[in-house]
């Protein structure tokens, strides 16, 4: 037993570096075998989900966890500090990181071949990254952090044939201009507070806010961060690299990367800037509202012209940025627990759609919509998860995607802002058509690669003789996070009052 | 004027980090040569850089190192007689992300020019839109 206690004092240390010591023990067993390389993957990424699972626990029976990295105390040395909005976005990163891992190797053998290490490697590490984003409470900690998981980011996207390494090359250009604003705005604070720790210059800025370097401070952390999270009109560099990378990268990429950055939106507004300077003191609430109604609704307007299935999902990310944001800066407690509440629903909801997606176009080669005729028939159980998402992504009860746009909605509605609940209405409505021309296809146009069966439904006793569904991991972890969705909304309720109130600010309403 | 030229002289390490971001975004927005852009890039990142290493800097400072103190560390150390060195030494994890994005950066530009056979980023949009025309036609956009 007192060896269970000293892995449970060590769970922030160990969420970390599991991923990491894995990347590099990949890296060198892939020179002997191939095969070792997804089952340590694999264990690695158990280990992170179980650790952070027990951080989630402890924060909800003892309160914030504040792990000393050396034994330094806080303002000198590096914590990682974990509160209920982390603890429960961790869960959530983990959980979708290992459920795309475990579904990955039939794809990535077929994609990678021979440098299948590599992208295991790169894949633990774009974990790491994104743990240490959500675990730290330094800012500074928070770039280079912010930075290892973008390089490895780049590199998976990069790993693909074809548009794809053009596509990660202008995604390094936008994502490094980002991260260098936000070290920009880091170093404006150090210059102001002689602090790196996040809490610390929280209690430190109150006292000296009339300077007009805070502000600049925080427009380039927004700003830099903006870049990273792609909120119209920053998005350019995210349709093509979610498009032409591999299907088991942009499945791990897509649902996770815009995630962690909202988090870390919040984080640097509630936590460093705190709220009362964010909502009080500087007028940007109502321009940040508006800019992501635009978001929203350029998002949802491009994703109706497109005719490549990954790349409307890619605008619909677009879109949900902008969910989150405007959520956010709603500034009152629907708006904000609804946009914390989004940040986990449509991570899970984006791994759906985008794991269904990539389990199509591993069947037919392709991801025209064209190529979508006759799927419902040939493979039922994958379409069945895409229905799923794709109603979660609608907001259809009892999908968890329709929790969270009620909380958006009502917050919009308690704010005045009605463009807001206008834009999120018009969004689920474009989703609707998005989602049922896919639908339509799938289901009445016959599949065009069997000659025999071009008309009409098919018999039920043919259905057994025509379906070839995706192997069987990838079919087993795609129905898990469909099952999960509905999972997920029926527990919205406790996760907004058991944790997520927690860290809202106590605000009128 | 006079106060103009104080602003410009007193802060001139500000000046010139403003005018390498400049240069850096110029390069990454206007060039349309991939390795220029990636130059600029690299540019971009250095201004910051050298940002943080001038903000721990202080005029008449030393090495922060204690053996050197005046009075050979008798008395109580003066913060103000040694160069910060924490801004020094968080710009070596920064220069290491730099050059690990150049490297990225680099890698990711030689699989182009394999791919498309040029660097110049008209040339090979007209090559998408010679080898893929629907795609670029429906999509409506470049790159």
């Amino acid at each position: 037993m007192a060896s269970l206690e000293g892995v449970t004092q060590h769970l922030p240390a160990i969420i970390v570096a599991v991923p990491l010591l894995a990347a590099l023990a990949v890296t060198a067993l892939w020179w002997f075998s191939n095969k070792l390389c997804y089952p340590l993957s694999v264990g690695a990424g158990l280990i992170a989900l179980a650790a952070s699972a027990g951080l989630f626990q402890q924060v909800l029976s003892y309160g914030v966890v504040e792990y000393r990295l050396g034994g330094w105390p806080p303002p000198w040395g590096i914590v990682f500090r974990v509160d209920h909005l982390n603890s429960l976005i961790l869960v959530a990163v983990a959980l979708v990181s290992f459920l795309n891992l475990a579904g990955s190797r039939v794809a990535a053998e077929k994609e990678f071949q021979e440098k299948v290490g590599a992208f295991y490697a790169l894949y633990l590490l774009f974990t790491t990254g994104l743990f240490g984003i959500l675990i730290t409470g330094d800012a500074f900690n928070l770039y280079v952090l912010l930075e290892i998981a973008s390089l490895t980011g780049y590199a998976l996207i990069g790993i693909g044939s074809g548009r794809a390494s053009l596509s990660g090359l202008n995604y390094v250009f936008m994502g490094t201009i980002g991260a260098t604003l936000y070290l920009f705005g880091v170093g404006c604070l150090y210059v102001i507070t002689g602090s790196l720790n996040m809490v610390d210059i929280g209690a430190i800025l109150p006292n000296l806010w009339p300077s007009k370097v805070i502000v600049l401070a925080f427009l380039l952390c927004l700003g830099g961060l903006f870049v990273k999270m792609a909120l119209f009109p920053l998005h350019g560099w995210l349709p093509n690299a979610y498009t032409y990378s591999p299907s088991v990268v942009s499945s791990l990429v897509a649902p996770l990367t815009t995630k962690v950055m909202i988090y870390a939106m919040v984080r640097v507004t509630l936590t460093i800037f705190t709220f009362d300077f964010a909502f009080n003191k500087i007028s940007l609430q109502v321009p940040l509202v508006w800019l992501a109604v635009l978001a929203i609704i350029v998002g949802s307007l491009m994703a109706l012209s497109q005719q490549r299935l990954k790349k409307m999902l890619a605008f619909i990310v677009v879109a949900e940025v902008g969910y989150m944001v405007g959520g956010f800066w709603l500034g009152n407690r629907a708006g904000m627990s609804g946009a914390v509440l989004h940040i986990i629903n449509d991570a899970l909801m984006t791994l759906c759609v985008f794991m269904a997606a990539g389990a199509l176009s591993f069947r037919t080669g392709d991801d025209r919509l064209t190529s979508l005729k006759g799927m419902f028939r040939k493979m039922p159980l994958t379409m069945g998860a895409m229905v799923l998402g794709g109603l979660s992504l609608i907001g259809v009860p009892p999908t968890c995607g329709f929790f969270s746009k009620w909380y958006l909605i009502s917050g919009g509605i308690e704010a005045g802002h009605y463009g807001f609940v206008a834009a999120l209405i018009i969004s689920s409505l474009v989703n609707i058509v998005l989602f049922f021309r896919c639908f339509e296809i799938a289901y009445f146009e016959p599949f065009s690669g069997s000659a025999g069966h071009q008309s009409g439904p098919m018999e039920p006793d043919d259905r057994s003789s025509t379906v070839v569904e995706a192997p069987a991991d990838m079919l087993i972890t795609l129905l898990t996070a469909a099952v999960l969705l509905i999972v997920l909304g029926i527990f919205s309720g406790q996760i907004v009052t058991r944790v997520i109130h927690q860290v809202i600010p106590a605000l009128t309403g | 004027m006079e106060a103009i030229t104080t602003l410009i002289i007193a802060k001139y390490n500000y000046w010139a980090v403003i005018l390498l971001i400049v240069i850096g975004l110029y390069a990454m927005i206007a060039k349309k040569n991939l390795v220029k852009k990636i130059i600029g890039m690299n540019i971009f990142q250095t201004a910051i850089i050298l940002f943080y290493v001038s903000i721990g800097a202080k005029r008449g400072a030393t090495l922060p190192i204690i053996v050197h103190a005046h009075g050979d560390a008798a008395h109580a150390i003066h913060a103000a007689d040694y160069i910060n060195p924490l801004p020094h030494v968080l710009m070596l994890t920064a220069i290491v992300v730099s050059v690990a994005t150049l490297g990225v950066a680099l890698a990711l530009a030689m699989k182009i020019y394999f791919h498309y056979g040029t660097l110049e980023e008209d040339e090979i949009q007209k090559k998408i839109m010679d080898r893929e025309p629907d795609k670029v036609a429906t999509s409506g956009e470049h790159l």
